[in-house]
């Protein structure tokens, strides 16, 4: 009898384990600022692309400061990601994309006007090592030594995207040829599906190189090495920003986008490694 | 409740047995009485069949849901795309392999948490119950410290040109370390319900321990076993967290179902709905081949 119930209180285990952690999948890379909740308070959502981390997150404290009634709630993942979640009604007052592709696609799901994007940020490719540099990078070129482990976002990402563009240019260009790219994506080891996951295993050594943005290496701090990509090659990125039309509070949508466009939101956006728009 | 008088009489009376036999009463069929019970009883089903309802209706709406907004032509064409084929053959061979490495290397431990006690005994039990309570992306994110290039472990393997991340070894790995726990539980629960005395018995009549285990425990533990090998399985297939992190996202290489879901979702949404059709299709076929008709005993033990 005692070893029945063991076995029993074994299985109860067991599915509590199960309904508790075990399948939890789908993990994703959104991370909702913490804000504490307030009664008057005019609580805005601002989905923004994984790039846009730490520049938002200062631009929202700065933000909150500024407008004392106003509360910034964030959410970082794959502008994809984010574009989707929109389609599908997700609640969110602001978009900010690191691609027009993923805004349009907010924009045909209905919930922003056509033209109700404007581009609030540049930002450009840069190929990354970790510091050790164990592949021995010392120019573009080496991205195609046969061996080298190369880490890039995937092409529904926005990053990934210009990544295989830059490869297109300079499959184009006679400094270095069709052969090149192919030989390039040949040491493509993985697709993540945001450009910060690649920092992250570039960091930590896993990869020996990576393509991400600029801005991405000014938020990593010293802990790589670079190579600059041409102008020429180079992809320029331009985020599109737009508040939803169904916001919750639209003035409050529309005075982030504005603060955001500010003389003061496009010097933080610049200390974060990202190309202002001009006025 | 009656008086001590009623324990003195030599028949109980018969209020007092309707109560204490309901089942008996009613298969007896006595007529007075017949018609009341059977009434409660259908009651009770009744009952019990509506507190199931919005349980079992929150399962099957979802995948109802989905199986009506795919169209079985768009199905079978996205079946034909090289993306979505790699991810299914990729899918189902790791998880094959992940399923016999489990049951190779997890059925002795099952036998040591069944069977002995040594001290530490809640440290192992505890430390294989522990990756079925992690978030799947940590787990992901220990295996790369440990196996990755300049990982615990990882690093020695290098040296000697082993590498282990973004390989489908990585993918195996993964699977191994999240599912694997189920099917340690179940199966050191099937064998510590194997009466002891009939091992004992048949090392009397001169079996090794071999046999014992083989022909004696192995049977009887076998329906949990095998349930816990098919929950292991199940949950292998649908690993997303650890894989991404440890074994990375390549098409051909690593790209497993649900990553190709996750992805063919940002990229489009009729896409990831064919994937996601696709991969309940399997999942539901394999599970009820394998609960319906191999596996007799499964109800019992899980």
């Amino acid at each position: 009898m005692s070893g029945c119930r063991r076995s029993g209180f074994r299985v109860v285990c067991l599915l509590f384990a199960l309904v508790l952690g075990g399948c939890g999948n789908g993990a994703g890379p959104a991370a909702p600022a913490d804000a504490p909740a307030g009664a008057a308070t005019a609580e805005i959502t601002v989905f923004a692309a994984a790039s846009l981390a730490d520049a938002f997150e200062q631009i929202a404290q700065r933000f909150e400061a500024r407008n004392t009634d106003a509360q910034v709630v964030l959410n970082f993942a794959g502008s994809q990601q984010l574009a989707q979640q929109i389609r599908q009604g997700a609640p969110a007052d602001v978009f900010a994309s690191a691609s027009g592709k993923q805004m349009a696609v907010a924009v045909d799901g209905g919930r922003i006007e056509r033209g109700g994007a404007q581009p609030f940020a540049r930002n450009r490719l840069v190929v990354i090592y970790p510091k050790a540099n164990p592949a021995k990078l010392r120019s573009l070129h080496d991205l195609a030594r046969p061996g080298v482990k190369l880490d890039l976002a995937a092409k529904e990402v926005p990053a990934g995207q210009y990544s295989l563009d830059f490869l297109a240019a300079a499959a184009q260009d006679p400094a270095y040829g069709a052969a090149y790219r192919t030989a390039v994506l040949r040491n493509v080891v993985s697709y993540e599906e945001n450009v910060r996951a690649v920092v992250g295993k570039v960091a930590l050594g896993e990869a020996d190189a990576g393509i991400v943005y600029e801005s991405d290496v000014v938020a990593e701090g010293a802990d790589m090495g670079t190579l600059k990509i041409p102008a020429d090659l180079n992809q320029v990125a331009t985020y599109p920003i737009a508040a939803l039309n169904d916001a919750k509070h639209v003035g409050a949508a529309r005075g982030f986008v504005a603060y955001v466009l500010s003389a003061e939101g496009q010097a933080i956006l610049e200390q974060h490694g990202f190309i202002r728009v001009g006025e | 409740m009656k008086g001590p008088t009623t324990r003195d009489e030599p028949r109980p009376d018969a209020r007092v047995v309707r109560e204490a036999m309901p089942a008996a009463e009613a298969e007896s069929g006595l007529a007075s009485s017949a018609g009341a019970r059977s009434l409660s009883r259908r009651g009770r089903s009744i009952l019990l069949a509506v507190a199931c309802v919005p349980l079992i209706a929150f399962l099957l709406l979802p995948l109802l849901a989905l199986v009506l907004r795919v169209s079985p032509a768009r199905l079978l064409t996205n079946l034909a795309t090289p993306q979505v084929a790699q991810a299914i053959s990729l899918s189902l061979t790791t998880t094959a392999i992940t399923l016999l490495l489990t049951v190779l290397a997890g059925t002795p431990v099952a036998y040591v948490l069944a069977r002995r006690r040594f001290r530490g005994r809640v440290v192992l039990d505890t430390l294989v119950d522990l990756p079925m309570v992690l978030p799947p992306s940590v787990a992901g994110i220990a295996l790369l410290v440990a196996f990755g290039r300049l990982g615990l472990v990882g690093r020695y393997l290098d040296l000697a040109g082993v590498s282990i991340a973004f390989t489908q070894a990585a993918v195996v790995l993964a699977q191994m370390f999240v599912a694997a726990p189920f099917y340690i539980k179940s199966a050191a629960a099937g064998i510590a319900a194997v009466d002891r005395e009939l091992e004992q018995a048949a090392a009397l009549d001169g079996a090794g321990p071999a046999q014992v285990f083989g022909r004696v425990t192995a049977p009887l533990a076998g329906g949990a076993m095998f349930g816990g090998a098919v929950m292991t399985w199940a949950r292998a297939l649908g690993e997303f967290g650890a894989t991404i992190v440890f074994a990375g996202n390549f098409p051909g290489r690593t790209q497993t179902m649900p990553l190709a879901i996750y992805l063919g979702f940002e990229l489009d949404f009729d896409v990831a709905l064919t994937l996601a059709a696709i991969l309940l299709a399997i999942s539901f076929v394999v599970l009820f081949v394998v609960k319906g008709v191999l596996g007799r005993d499964v109800g019992r033990e899980v």
